[in-house]
């Protein structure tokens, strides 16, 4: 168990300019579970393959505990990955391939076997000892990685889409597993996903990265409300914030044919931000229809049993614009229908640089 | 696998024409099989029987093996020829192992820049028909003395299915998940490891086509063995050939020959194609 360190660390691709990863700093707790999440290209296997040992870190350096290990090979950084494809060896038996860790270790064979069956209770796998990998459910075999990681009791975990091999109840089934497991174990670990809800879900904090770029670290909770930038505002929340190109006039900023006041704080950034364009960004869940308000067609229904998602268009800065909002699941309508928005906010308006204009009074970030 | 009609319907095949194929193929394989089948068959013959009009039914006879077998003073024997024949074709097979497994691991896990190149290299040094090579090896054996000793043959049919080798297991390691490479060093072992507990045992039926192949080669190589190596310590087709004498067409002895010299290559390849088998279905990665 120990706290990771990540200083100014860049990866290049050979024969690539944009580094995959770049100058990236980040510093993970004792035992705690960090996601890194970010769409495909983003850096976030780069990452965590960097920590692993697997990738160079061309620049700065990587520290497990208060050792650098950014020049040390992975067979001695005493890390333990679980894979997207398990990676487990076909040729061995579950016992063997959760007991290989230990054996490089020159651990003794009774020894080893002790610490093979105590993983194999933990993770229900007693029965499936002697059979080989391709006699194993997908679940199972997902379960023997697992094995294979918990076995040697490494400094830190990584995990790289673990889950994304699952169908989607087992996905969801197994999350809330490898949660407790982890919480158990207590073990650092770096998770890396590209689902925003595993995401979120999982993680104690959450790093999102974008072109290698480290975008916001935070916790899931501090992410959704107060989002760093306009990647994070998009990325972040199932269905995706609305986000629409604005003026503002005054200390309100424009929305279809209503003016939404916003905090003082952001009004005396507003008549600072000068020209250029700004962004404001309402959740779904911040609109709703009323007798009242801004004026909007509906499009597209989707219902999703406990709550309903409405594809709607209205007229905004002098175009057809589509927006998304949530009602009640008992709240009836069909395309085609007339509704009139009312923002019950939060309100978040991002600047020219696509930064989001802060309150005073936000906490956590 | 028994096809309804739907089946095959759904296949585009029709019962007849499935049938017709059949027929062909298995007209074909008894085409290819047949020389096989006749040389066996005589040499359970006599002279007498194997030189006159063919039959199917006659009386057979071991005698013709015997005589093969038989000890003449100062001629190649037939032990002698096959002991020569498995050191040389074993060892050169082994060292051929040796160094294709490290060759073709790396350029397969830890490609170089220019591996296309170093493998083009590899194949190019058999474009060459070895019949215009013969002169220069010829003398360069007589020069390092190695002109009839099995060294020769060793180094030579090292030499002459390394290409081959490397270029074999090359795809049969490229085949193997990266993955298990990168669980093996995050599981703690160095690169002797990842390849002894790893790789090896999961690319072994690959191994075992290999060194299948090599052997083959190996075994029934005649041009340079009977230019480097005619005397002492030559090899089996040599011993062969020393069946063929001025003196008349010995059809059945040289059968029986033949029948005992392609023995050793039917059972490796029996042995190895029970143990590809099974290598094959040992599973997928995911």
């Amino acid at each position: 168990m120990a706290v990771v360190r990540y200083q100014d660390a860049t990866r290049t691709y050979p024969g690539t300019k944009a580094p995959a990863v770049d100058k990236l700093n980040l510093t993970i707790d004792d035992g705690e579970f960090l996601v890194l999440v970010g769409p495909s290209g983003s850096g976030k296997s780069t990452a965590l393959r960097m920590l692993a040992g697997l990738e160079a870190c061309d620049e700065g350096s990587i520290f497990i505990g208060d050792r650098d290990v950014t020049l040390v090979q992975p067979k001695d950084r005493d890390v333990a990955m679980v894979f997207q494809s398990y990676a487990l060896y076909p040729h061995m038996t579950v016992a063997q391939n959760m007991g290989f860790p230990l054996r490089q270790q020159k651990v003794p064979k009774e020894e080893r076997a002790r610490q093979v069956m105590e993983a194999a209770r933990i993770l229900d796998l007693v029965e499936y000892l002697d059979r080989k990998p391709k006699q194993l459910s997908g679940g199972q075999r997902q379960r023997v990685a697992m094995g294979r990681a918990i076995v040697r009791h490494p400094q830190v975990f990584l995990m790289d889409e673990p889950l994304s091999n699952l169908d989607a109840k087992l996905r969801v089934q197994t999350r809330s597993e490898l949660k407790d497991l982890q919480a158990r174990l207590g073990v650092t670990t770096v998770y890396v996903t590209h689902d925003q809800v595993e995401a979120m879900t999982m993680g104690q904090r959450v790093a999102i990265l974008d072109y290698g770029v480290m975008q916001q670290v935070a916790e899931p909770n501090t992410l959704y409300r107060y989002p760093a930038n306009l990647f994070v505002a998009g990325f972040i929340g199932s269905p995706a914030m609305n986000l629409l190109p604005t003026t503002h006039e005054g200390d309100s900023v424009v929305f279809g044919s209503a003016r939404v006041p916003v905090d003082a704080a952001v009004a005396e950034q507003l008549a600072k931000v000068g020209p250029g364009q700004l962004t404001i960004g309402i959740r779904p869940q911040g609109l709703e229809p009323g007798t009242a308000g801004v004026p909007a067609q509906v499009v597209v229904v989707e219902e999703l049993g406990s709550e309903t998602f409405v594809f709607v268009e209205m007229e905004h800065l002098g175009q057809s614009t589509r927006v998304r909002v949530r009602v009640d699941a008992d709240f009836r309508v069909a395309r085609g229908d007339q509704l009139f928005l009312k923002v019950l906010g939060p309100v978040h308006v991002f600047g020219p640089d696509g930064l989001r204009l802060k309150t005073p009074n936000e906490t956590g970030d | 696998m028994n096809l309804t009609a739907r089946d095959r319907a759904l296949r585009g095949e029709s019962r007849w024409g499935t049938a017709a194929l059949g027929i062909v193929t298995w007209l074909v394989a008894a085409l290819f099989f047949f020389p096989v089948f006749w040389m066996v068959l005589n040499s359970f013959k006599t002279e007498l029987v194997a030189n006159a009009k063919p039959v199917l039914f006659f009386e057979p006879t071991l005698e013709r093996w015997q005589a093969v077998t038989e000890e003449t003073r100062g001629l190649l024997s037939f032990s002698e020829a096959f002991s020569n024949s498995f050191f040389i074709v074993i060892v050169s097979t082994l060292i051929v192992l040796l160094l294709a497994i490290p060759a073709a691991y790396a350029l397969s896990i830890y490609p170089i820049k220019g591996w296309r190149d170093v493998l083009f290299f590899f194949i190019s040094t058999k474009f060459l028909p070895i019949v215009a090579a013969i002169l220069p090896l010829w003398i360069i054996a007589r020069d390092l003395g190695l002109l009839n000793t099995s060294q020769v043959l060793i180094i030579l049919y090292t030499a002459m299915n390394l290409p081959l080798a490397i270029w074999m297991l090359r795809s049969f390691f490229g085949e193997v998940p990266r993955e298990l490479i990168e669980a093996a060093q995050m599981d703690g072992t160095g690169l002797y490891g990842q390849i002894k507990d790893v790789m090896l045992p999961i690319v072994a039926p690959g191994i075992a086509a290999t060194a299948l192949l090599c052997f083959i080669f190996a075994w029934n190589e005649f041009f340079l063995a009977v230019q480097l190596n005619p005397v002492d310590s030559s090899t089996v087709p040599v011993w062969v050939s020393t069946n063929v004498t001025t003196r008349g067409n010995f059809m059945a002895k040289i059968s029986a020959a033949s029948t005992l010299a392609v023995l050793p290559v039917v059972i490796a390849g029996w042995l190895a194609q029970k143990r590809m088998i099974r290598g094959l279905s040992m599973g997928a990665i995911k």
